[in-house]
């Protein structure tokens, strides 16, 4: 004898609070991805904003609407924000928390408690942040990656920031480990390891990163603030340190950070094109290990942001080959994602055209990335606006738009509703098009000599400034579309299928929006993901 | 076959837990592998201020704290086995002992500090920064990572303290004790770092 279960979404009170206390208190992995994703969102527009203030900065030489040291900050403010708090958490807390546990058949992930722990440590590591602009001696200008010496002896908020870091990346860890035990003893039965969705394959590759590389950043930012605090001097050449090893330090890790932003960026296009094309993922293997390949090569490549700073050019060679290397496997990933639309019955709709943006500006950012791998090259372009550029093609136009092809794709299923399909169209061009004006120019203008960090220029750079500054409203325009048309579509949008997109992983068997504890029966699995022949 | 739905609170899994802690030691060997790291590199750069700085430290207190380490790592280790058998007596006993060593731990360590601030052998004081560059280098080193660990020690005994509470009220029990085994390894891991530690500081003479 069977008893139903009634169904109950994971949307509506469960806890023995009400209203936003029954969040809070929730243990549930969808309600904690969603949590994480409000916070982002906030955090992101946040950040978007402070972007915008530097290009209207750049909008004309001289001094536009700031000065030299406020400039400082917000270069900073923008890259703390950003990388730390958006892209780093960004796909893998966001979605793989919603998610994760679903497409591998599980009810939760292995420690809800400490799953939602991570989240508060998060929230506890941005209010640092955020508080370390408007306490101390104002914003910290060190720029994101806190260089000593400079940051060593600067007047300004540098402890509080690193703080922040450094709690940012406490929680970044448990959310590693909680997804690895997760991934090793909770798939559903007869799901082998290569029967799970390409997704959750990332997001291990992933949270191997996080566990391996961010204990490296830590030691190296509790080791700043005792400098600072103590003259320890770990990084001052006048007590003996050497700051060329804060560099190393501080690569060894954010250089596999890169990796966490990409890779769960690449699975969730891997999810979203053999769904659009109705078709088997081609090169299912290839692409799952090409993953593991990434994260492992990626640890390896760090110095080649210091072919500038002092190293022996045996080192130099390594690290560039090391860095052509890496793009292997990336490139693997991109020639499975169009063999697989090759014959496929291809549906244009928004998460799709999101995940074609995506490879599009992925390949531009990633062979950019290969002429500053070079060793001649990159003398030429360090520390110039083309660096710039090719880091936000990377960031923002691959796991930018990747998030936003999540969002789009997964957006029926985490509340039941369908957003307008049309305006999500339309929001996406502009936001294609914006993108590509705001930072195409700055190769150009990264080529001609324009250096990074930098408020003021020569005249000669005005048009491609100009030019790149309206790109930055254009996007900024779809935008502010595009999070409009999903807020009216969560308020008044039609009810979505339980399956709209005609997806073959396990969360699209479940109703919309899925039920507290996901399966009223535990799946199991006989299939390879994305059978649809 | 009535209710399928299982509770969280129900979802029990002790391989799954212990898979968890060996991957959180992990992130601390690496978190200690940095300094490990930044010491080879200015070891390497400066041997003989690192072979005059190991000479200011006393050896023999440092090898009476190595000895209390590994004494109280192997009480905890028995009280896992006393409970294993069942008897939660000896086992709270056996965390209490281990307790006790770690504060014998940190008075000898308060005694092995206090001594260095007395004689202005501390990062930043006049006399430091009057040495040569490799010696004010090992005592920044002495000093972040000595004192790194003992805020690990400090953790650990909280985590001894909360083992012990869940003794006396049996949510650690006979059946039940991944807990206990998941804060005995944590309390090596300290152990273990402190094995390091000891022979790169004090004996590189």
């Amino acid at each position: 004898m069977t008893t139903t279960i009634p169904y109950k979404s994971y949307l509506e009170p469960h806890g023995k609070y009400r209203g936003l206390l029954d969040w809070l208190t929730s243990t549930d992995h969808k309600r904690i991805g969603l949590m994480y994703m409000y916070a982002i969102g906030v955090f992101f527009m946040i950040g978007v904003l402070l972007g915008l203030l530097m290009r209207i900065e750049l909008f004309s030489p001289g001094e536009t609407i700031m000065g030299p040291q406020t400039y400082n900050g917000i270069f900073t403010v923008h890259g703390v924000i950003m990388i730390f708090m958006v892209v780093i958490p960004g796909l893998s807390a966001v979605f793989g928390n919603l998610f994760m546990p679903i497409m591998i058949g599980a009810k939760d992930v292995a420690f809800p408690k400490l799953n939602l722990f991570s989240w508060y440590i998060f929230i506890c590591g941005a209010i640092l942040a955020v508080l370390s602009q408007f306490t101390g001696n104002g914003p910290p200008d060190t720029g994101w990656t806190f260089y000593a010496p400079y940051s060593t002896q600067t007047g300004t908020n540098v402890i509080m920031a690193v703080t922040a870091a450094f709690v940012l990346g406490f929680s970044s860890i448990l959310t590693g480990l909680n997804f690895i035990v997760t991934i090793h003893r909770m798939r559903a039965p007869g799901m082998t390891w290569f029967k799970m969705p390409l997704f959750p394959w990332a997001l291990y590759s992933t949270a191997w990163i996080q566990l391996l590389a961010t204990p490296i950043v830590g030691i190296t930012l509790l080791m700043l603030i005792a400098e600072r605090l103590f003259k320890i001097g770990f990084f001052d050449p006048a007590l003996g340190g050497d700051p060329i090893l804060f560099q190393h330090l501080f690569w060894i890790y954010s250089h596999p950070a890169v990796y966490v932003m990409i890779l769960p960026a690449m699975g969730v296009i891997t999810e979203i094109i053999p769904t659009f094309c109705q078709r088997k993922v081609f090169g299912y293997k290839a692409i799952a290990l090409s993953s593991i390949a990434i994260a492992g090569v990626g640890y390896l490549v760090w110095g080649h942001h210091m072919f500038t700073s002092g190293m022996s050019f045996t080192a130099r060679w390594v690290f560039s080959f090391l860095t052509f290397v890496v793009a292997v496997p990336s490139a693997i990933k991109v020639f499975s994602w169009v063999a697989t639309m090759y014959k496929g019955s291809i549906a244009l709709k928004t998460p799709f055209l999101y995940s074609v943006a995506f490879i599009f500006l992925f390949m531009i950012g990633g062979l950019t990335g290969l002429s500053l791998g070079s060793l001649a090259t990159d003398v030429h372009v360090h520390d110039t606006a083309y660096v710039v550029a090719h880091f936000h093609y990377i960031i923002f136009g691959g796991m930018g738009f990747a998030f936003f092809a999540a969002l789009h794709y997964w957006f029926p299923k985490m509340y039941g509703k369908m957003y307008n399909q049309r305006i999500a169209d339309i929001a996406w061009l502009i936001n294609f098009i914006g993108f590509n004006i705001l930072y195409f120019p700055q190769f150009v203008l990264g080529l001609q000599g324009m250096p990074r960090r930098y408020f003021d220029y020569l005249p000669q750079f005005e048009t491609g400034e100009i030019l790149s500054t309206i790109g930055g409203f254009i996007l900024f325009a779809g935008l502010i579309m595009m999070i409009t048309n999903l807020i009216n579509g969560y308020r008044k949008g039609e009810k979505a299928l339980d399956n709209p997109w005609g997806g073959s992983t396990l969360e699209w068997t479940i109703p919309s929006p899925p039920p507290m504890e996901n399966f009223d029966t535990p799946p199991v699995v006989s299939n390879e993901p994305y059978d649809y022949e | 076959m009535s209710d399928v739905a299982i509770k969280h609170d129900e979802h029990r899994d002790d391989i799954g837990a212990k898979l968890g802690m060996w991957l959180f030691i992990f992130t601390e060997l690496l978190l200690f592998g940095g300094l490990f790291l930044v010491y080879a590199v200015y070891r390497n750069i400066y041997p003989e201020d690192f072979h005059l700085g190991a000479l200011q430290l006393n050896v023999t207190l440092g090898t009476l704290n190595t000895i209390v380490l590994l004494v109280s790592s192997m009480t905890v280790a028995m009280s896992i086995t006393a409970i294993q058998k069942g008897n939660s007596k000896l086992s709270m006993r056996l965390v209490l002992l281990t307790l006790l060593l770690a504060c014998v731990f940190l008075v000898n360590k308060y005694f092995e500090w206090g001594a260095k601030f007395e004689h202005d052998l501390y990062p930043g004081s006049d006399l430091v920064l009057q040495f040569k560059r490799g010696s004010i280098i090992f005592f920044g080193l002495y000093f972040f990572m000595t004192g790194l660990h003992m805020f690990h020690v400090i953790v650990g005994m909280v985590v001894l303290m909360v083992l012990w509470f869940k003794l006396k009220n049996t949510t650690i029990n006979k059946d039940d004790h991944v807990l206990l085994e998941n804060g005995g390894l944590y309390w090596h891991l300290v152990d273990l770092i402190w094995i390091f530690l000891f022979p790169l500081l004090y004996l590189v003479t």
